[in-house]
């Protein structure tokens, strides 16, 4: 069991949770991730670490929650435990003395790449981070990165916080200004693929990170297979990053939604269990 | 053996092999010529007393029989039930020239199952400690083997495994109607009596290295991660929604238990009309699968005859008498999905067989011809091979061929304190073996704990 010892709520439909996980905490490198299942019946997923702490033993996990597994993760309050968590698992980013860095992060995507943040400025780095969300209540941890980037720009679908815009607009002007050594993108599927056309042309070497279905995560399933360069490559052990401009974008969204309709089900009867039945004549309703 | 009648059992996930009877069992073991030099143990990997043992059941004592199964092997009930008999032991019976060989697998599974109705669970054993701990990777038919038995010796005994559960492919990949998961619960069981400690969502290479292992007081390692990486054709369409990955689909069933879905979290796709692509235990393993999902025609296509499948002769006949369509000399060269990137058929090869090339197996050959097999689901059942995340991280250690891990005929690799076994140092191969390669590196690991730190 692993123990749950602080779980808030930092933005809408998005808590934070630090569990006590050492050896995790030790061996956690940027862009690494763990899958974790919440009890006996549960599913496993992924969750990229967000933070770690390896002389408390901790580990910080952000997520969103849009499904079964995750509301189901947002009720466990502090105190409580999770049966399973394995890692740290996955590629660690390739930390080296850049120059100067773009981090560009749409919603959750924050989570994987505030490590990176800090990685690469325990180098000698310049980073700009570009941030993006729907509006100011869904920018996700503004203030540390913040505290550590070189420059951070937000932007925000309607105004709400920083510029009125999509990421890609804030990145191309800053493209335009300075040589880009390395841009690093997570987030939504057709935000990480609107960030691969746009560096193409300006030739910077762009990667994403991933989001397959995934099952154990060792890479011995094969669900969380993407093809990238025409190859097929196992998410969970060669990546999740991968080279932006060799991802096949539309298998992995394909691939993604291939149990949408399970994962309704799921939710539905998740719901109807939380509120006891007592939100039943709502739910004729509607 | 008897067998649940196919078509109620095609239904449901319960076992299908019955199992003998103690009558018909004392009856198949009468046959038993007792031969002074017994066939059948030169082909048993971990040479059994077999004679000994049928002996014990004729005689009607069926504990006595299992006690001389266990000195040699740690699961019987497991291997009397999954070991390709027709092959080993049984392929061997000196009774097999001229008429049915002794049931050899079907009296071993007795004996364990006798025991496991009739017997309270095993009592702990007195061990004295000897001080020093070795940690074993994997908790796989290898893994167990070696942990019982450096425990048995003294030795304070860590399984690490990767899963949120212990058996390896016994439970990941067997499916509940050949081996059913409490007789694997029972097993396992009994390692933990005997003092040896299970440590879960450990991936050894990630969560701790080999190296810290040591650090951490470990006198030697075991290495038994089995080889667990799906092989992949690489044909056009094999990543379209519906074609899984044997490996995948088993764990989704075995593991997760998605064939429960809502009750269990994870979810698996029922196809009306599947292809199974392969011709060894994986591949009847899924078509079965598949079929008890739900789906209305199942095809295992194979490039070779049923002569060279390499699955176990029971399987092939229960999945025969389960309806499974078998179109052999079939070799898949695409798959082609419909507009919204889901499977809707599978366009094959037909093959010819050539004459015998120099190892004596005869290679199958496009003859030109092709068809197409229509299906919504397609699960690959190829092969397997080495994960990487572990021996990777080992540096200096010697690998061949696709990453497995060289060892000598003890298990012994060329890092000093680092031994190996089973699918990880041979390739994919069976849970006898495994076992057995298990045992010689106990004895290994044993003799070089005592000569590298003599009381
Ligand atoms: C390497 C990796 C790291 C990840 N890190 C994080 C993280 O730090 N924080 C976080 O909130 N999420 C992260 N994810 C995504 C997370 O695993 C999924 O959101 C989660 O599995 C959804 O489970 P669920 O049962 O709640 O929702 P589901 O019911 O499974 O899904 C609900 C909806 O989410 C979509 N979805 C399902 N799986 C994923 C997925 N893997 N990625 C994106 N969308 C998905 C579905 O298409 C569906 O529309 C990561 C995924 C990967 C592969
Ligand atoms: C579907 C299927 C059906 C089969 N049917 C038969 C059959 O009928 N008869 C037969 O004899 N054989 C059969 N086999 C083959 C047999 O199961 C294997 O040969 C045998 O299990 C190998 O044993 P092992 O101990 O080497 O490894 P495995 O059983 O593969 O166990 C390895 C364990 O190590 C764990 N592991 C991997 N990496 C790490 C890591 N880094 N850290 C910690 N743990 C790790 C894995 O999670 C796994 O639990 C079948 C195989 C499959 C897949
Ligand atoms: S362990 Fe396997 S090969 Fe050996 S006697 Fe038993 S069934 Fe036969
Ligand atoms: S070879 Fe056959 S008949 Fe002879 S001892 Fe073995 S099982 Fe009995
Ligand atoms: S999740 Fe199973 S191979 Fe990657």
């Amino acid at each position: 069991m692993y123990n749950i010892l602080k779980k808030e709520t930092i933005a809408p439909q998005v808590d934070a949770m630090i569990v006590e996980a050492p050896y995790i905490a030790r061996h956690h490198q940027a862009g690494n991730f763990v899958v974790l299942r919440i009890d006996e019946k549960g599913e496993r997923i992924p969750l990229t670490i967000a933070d770690s702490d390896s002389e408390k033993g901790t580990i910080t996990l952000l997520f969103q929650k849009i499904g079964k597994t995750t509301e189901e993760l947002g009720t466990l309050k502090t105190g409580k435990a999770i049966r399973d968590i394995a890692g740290p698992l996955g590629h660690a980013t390739p930390i080296m003395d850049y120059g100067y860095c773009v981090l560009v992060g749409g919603g959750i995507g924050s989570a994987t790449l505030y490590p990176i943040l800090k990685a690469l400025k325990g180098k000698s780095n310049n980073v700009t981070v570009i941030l993006g969300a729907r509006n100011k209540e869904l920018l996700i941890w503004g203030d540390r990165f913040k505290e550590l980037a070189d420059e951070v720009l937000l932007t925000t679908d309607d105004g709400s916080s920083g510029r009125k815009g999509l990421v890609t607009e804030a990145l191309k002007e800053v493209m335009d200004k300075s040589k880009v050594e390395i841009v690093i993108a997570v987030g939504p599927i057709r935000m990480m693929q609107a960030v691969a056309e746009l560096t193409k042309p300006y030739n910077v070497k762009t990667l994403v990170s991933l989001n397959p279905v995934m099952v154990e995560g060792t890479g011995m399933c094969g669900a969380c297979r993407v093809n990238v360069g025409g190859k097929t490559r196992f998410a969970c052990v060669e990546g999740p990053e991968f080279d932006a401009h060799e991802v096949d974008f539309k298998e992995l969204a394909n691939r993604l939604g291939f149990y949408r309709e399970e994962e309704q089900a799921s939710m539905e009867i998740f719901k109807k269990k939380k509120c006891k039945g007592r939100c039943k004549k709502s739910n004729k309703g509607t | 053996m008897r067998a649940r009648d196919p078509k109620k059992r095609s239904k449901d996930f319960k076992e299908v092999a019955l199992g003998l009877t103690e009558k018909q069992a004392v009856k198949e073991a009468k046959r038993c010529l007792q031969c002074k030099k017994p066939k059948c143990v030169e082909g048993c990997p971990v040479e059994i007393n077999i004679p000994a043992f049928i002996g014990k059941i004729r005689d009607t004592d069926s504990p006595g029989a299992l006690n001389v199964i266990r000195q040699y092997n740690m699961l019987p009930a497991i291997c009397g039930r999954v070991c390709p008999q027709e092959n080993q032991c049984q392929g061997r019976c000196i009774l097999g020239k001229k008429k049915t060989p002794i049931a050899i697998g079907a009296l071993e599974r007795f004996a364990a199952d006798y025991d496991a109705k009739n017997s309270s669970p095993e009592k702990p054993v007195q061990i004295k400690p000897n001080g020093h701990k070795v940690a074993v990777v994997g908790s796989g038919p290898a893994g167990l083997t070696v942990a019982a038995d450096l425990a048995k010796l003294g030795y304070e005994i860590t399984i690490f495994e990767a899963l949120h559960e212990a058996g390896g492919v016994l439970v990941y990949g067997i499916p509940e109607f050949r081996l059913p998961k409490k007789i694997i619960q029972r097993e396992i069981e009994y390692v933990k009596s005997l003092g040896v400690k299970i440590q879960l969502n450990w991936v050894v290479g990630r969560t701790q290295t080999v190296e810290e292992l040591f650090e951490e007081g470990y006198k030697a390692v075991f290495i038994g991660v089995g080889a667990g990486s799906p092989k992949y054709m690489s044909i056009p369409g094999e990543n379209l929604n519906n074609v899984y990955f044997a490996s995948e689909f088993l764990t989704r069933v075995n593991l997760m238990k998605a064939e429960q879905f809502p009750k269990y979290d994870t979810p698996v796709k029922k196809a009306k009309r599947v292809a199974v692509i392969g011709g060894g235990n994986v591949a009847m393993d899924s078509a079965r699968t598949a079929l008890r999902l739900g789906a209305e025609k199942v095809y295992i296509v194979y490039r070779r005859t049923e002569a060279e499948m390499p699955a176990r002769l029971e399987e092939l006949e229960h999945a025969k008498e389960e309806g499974i369509d078998f179109r052999y000399l079939s070799n898949p060269k695409e798959i082609i999905g419909d507009e919204r990137g889901y499977v809707k058929a599978m366009r094959c090869d037909k093959m010819v067989l050539c004459e015998p090339d120099a190892s004596g197996r005869r290679k199958p050959e496009c003859s030109g011809e092709e068809f197409i097999l229509e299906v919504d689901q397609v699960i690959m059942a190829i092969g397997q091979t080495s994960n990487p995340i572990l021996v990777r991280s080992i540096k200096g250690l010697n690998l061949w061929g696709a990453g497995y891990i060289e060892v000598d005929e003890n298990g012994a690799s060329n890092i000093p304190g680092i031994f190996a076994g089973g699918d990880i140092s041979t390739g994919a191969a069976t849970v006898i073996s495994a076992m057995g390669a298990g045992k010689r590196a106990a004895r290994a690991i044993h003799d070089y704990i005592r000569s590298s730190y003599p009381a």
